[in-house]
């Protein structure tokens, strides 16, 4: 008790002295981690800032080498006019490709997460559990792992995808197995004409399709479960079928929930590096690069540091525009409620 | 950052554990109930079907390098380990063991796990309880990190740590080809995560807990060391798996900076047979790698996910 009473009645002569260190004591907390921070995390990006205005390249790399000469705004002017020496190379379009990519996938995680999520919760539905665990598997397996195993199943001759595929077409459609020799990633010309796409974005695309759908489906189904029983009800009552309650209470319902992780989605799938890195590598002639793959391919391929750097800069303020644009989006439906 | 990570809490926790469905007024009928059936079965065949394929060829008896005719079921036509035998004797043409390259990336991931929370979590109850001039600043610091890629800050690290070559003893020491110092650059990017990870659960810790303790007696570093950390126990727990299981299959990093096959990791190993390279690599070798990679830390998964939902069940987490 007689702390308690020291703490409830605080001596007015010491203040000043203790008012100091407790002041002083947020920031001891916080040493620790922006001093390492401060060394691998921030030095860096400041450093990267001005290695992107040099032509820092494998002759800087040496201990005592000479320092890299200042080449101002041309590593910057060079990666926007597709000057970089590398074939194929388009800025412009591998933006829009990697926009596209993004969008295409999120719309349809979100759209199948929601569809499968209402089908699982409904009620007196049977083996709920089983399915439960199944589906859980695409999140727990290591997504890089993933990338691996669906690269090996899209080989031409030997792999899962085309073997099934003729598998399926001899029961259903008594096709021939050479039908399916599908060559899934360096197939050239564009599998749809009149759209820009090679086969090797549908790949990608089912690949990430399978890997991305159960997260949408667990957000969806807690949406789904916090929504009350009665609104149902109600809507029976004056007469709502079932794909006006769905359009009517669940979609807006379950919308506050869907939007920050289709958000999340958004971010991910932009940087998505491991599963195009591995599976298409950006092929064929680099119509499915993203700006990372690309980034990574001057770092590690073409040994260009001061070129890499300024690629890095854009690929901040790209990422900034969309943060910032998704947030407001996300601000805009956070105040939406029953 | 792998995917799991940003599922709330309380959903995981449903999912798991409210599979049973509430017996409800209304079931389905039968048509409704065969049909979805049926969809649901497809899907999960989808779902199946690439792991089915992967843990079938790592047990394929034939020893052949491609596998001619579709085979799901792993007991079909006999079991083989020889596959899991080769590529714990040497995955890849590298003179290195399996043993060596797990103890590489084992190593490798519990030094970037353990130093992300041990120096994340002052910062992020900082961040969290304390209010201080700056702090907003220094919050939008830290997300301003949480938001690039990894890959993104790789050029000024690669040229960073390649500076930093000593002479150990006669023997040269570059801190850019070695595990330290790929465990330094991928701290960079994972620390900010933990410290944000972190923060979000020490939220949810009611204040008042502390503000008893201070009552007790307690300074407020001691209600913190006391009170909070010990509370905290399953974040830290789940953010070191979190950070574990990224490193763990980490590649662009360790791929770019080691060039010594002694530091090699699993992730470069199984590059290694699937890149260019690979034509000769059987693919029972690489579905075996494939298993080993991926068993543990799906394993260690399910078990952090069990005993976080216990440590929950006390304090309740924000969803």
């Amino acid at each position: 008790m007689a702390t308690l009473d020291k703490s409830l009645s605080p001596q007015r002569v010491e203040q000043p002295k203790k008012h100091f260190w407790r002041w002083l004591n947020p920031y001891v907390y916080l040493i620790p981690a922006f001093l390492v921070m401060g060394v691998i995390t921030y030095y860096p990006m400041i450093y990267q800032v001005w290695m992107s205005f040099t032509d820092y390249g494998i002759k800087n790399l040496r201990v005592n080498s000479q320092a890299p000469n200042f080449v101002g705004l041309s590593n910057y002017i060079n990666i926007l006019t597709n000057n970089l020496g590398l074939s194929y190379y388009n800025f412009w379009h591998m933006l829009s490709f990697n926009l596209f990519w993004t969008f295409s996938n999120v719309i349809i995680h979100v759209a199948l997460g929601i569809l499968i999520a209402v089908i699982l919760n409904r009620q007196g539905l049977w083996f709920k559990g089983i399915y439960r665990a199944i589906y859980i598997l695409p999140i727990v397996l290591p997504q890089i792992i993933v990338a691996n195993i669906f690269r090996n199943m899209f080989d031409p001759d030997y792999g899962a995808i085309n073997q099934g595929l003729a598998v399926l077409g001899k029961i259903f459609f008594s096709l021939g197995p050479n039908v399916f020799q599908i060559h899934w990633i360096d197939q050239i010309n564009y599998p749809i004409s009149g759209l820009p796409l090679t086969l090797s974005y549908f790949a990608l695309l089912i690949t990430n399709v399978w890997l991305g759908w159960p997260f949408m489906t667990i957000v969806a189904s807690g949406a789904l479960q916090s929504i009350p029983k009665d609104l149902y009800e109600a809507a029976r009552m004056d007469g709502a079928n079932e794909i006006q309650q769905f359009w009517r209470i669940t979609l807006p319902l379950i919308r506050p929930a869907m939007v920050p992780a289709a958000v999340y989605g958004t971010v991910m799938t932009f940087n998505l590096f491991s599963l195009i890195y591995f599976l298409s590598g950006g092929g064929p002639l680099r119509q499915t690069e993203i700006l990372i793959t690309t980034a990574y391919r001057l770092i590690n391929e073409q040994r260009l540091y001061g070129v890499a750097a300024a690629f890095c800069v854009y690929i901040f303020f790209i990422l900034l525009v969309i943060t910032l644009l998704l947030n407001s989006l996300t601000r805009a439906t956070e105040s939406y409620d029953v | 950052m792998s995917s799991v990570t940003k599922i709330p809490l309380s959903t995981r926790i449903r999912w798991v554990f409210q599979s049973r469905s509430s017996t409800g007024e209304r079931g389905m009928t039968l048509g409704a109930q065969l049909l979805s059936q049926l969809l649901l079965l497809v899907v999960a065949a989808t779902v199946l079907y690439p792991i089915l394929w992967v843990v079938s060829m790592s047990f394929d008896p034939r020893d052949i390098s491609r596998p001619t005719v579709l085979r799901l079921n792993p007991f079909q036509g006999g079991l083989s380990l020889k596959a899991y035998a080769d590529v714990i004797k040497k995955p890849t043409a590298n003179p290195v063991s399996l043993g060596q390259l797990m103890f590489n990336s084992f190593r490798l991931a519990t030094l970037t796990g353990i130093a992300s929370i041990i120096v994340g979590v002052f910062a992020a109850y900082a961040f969290s309880r304390l209010r201080f001039v700056g702090r907003r600043v220094l919050m939008i610091a830290v997300l301003t990190v949480l938001m690039l890629p990894s890959i993104a800050t790789l050029p000024a690290l690669f040229v960073l740590l390649n500076k930093i070559q000593i002479s150990i003893g006669g023997t040269p020491f570059n801190l850019r080809n070695s595990l330290l110092g790929v465990g330094l650059a991928i701290l960079s990017g994972s620390l900010p995560f933990a410290i944000w990870n972190m923060k979000g659960y020490l939220d949810t810790i009611p204040k008042e807990l502390e503000e008893a303790a201070m009552i007790d007696g307690c300074t407020p570093n001691a209600a913190f060391l006391r009170v909070t950390l010990p509370l905290s126990t399953p974040v830290l727990a789940v953010t070191f798996f979190l950070g574990f299981m990224s490193t763990w299959t980490e590649f662009a990093t360790s791929w770019l900076f080691l060039t010594n096959a002694k530091s090699f990791t699993l992730m470069m190993a199984l590059y290694n047979m699937v890149g260019q390279y690979s034509n000769t690599t059987p693919w029972s070798h690489f579905a075996a790698m494939s298993v080993l990679i991926a068993l543990p830390v799906t394993i260690i998964y399910l078990f952090v996910q069990r005993w976080f939902v216990g440590g929950l069940a006390i304090g309740g987490v924000k969803g």
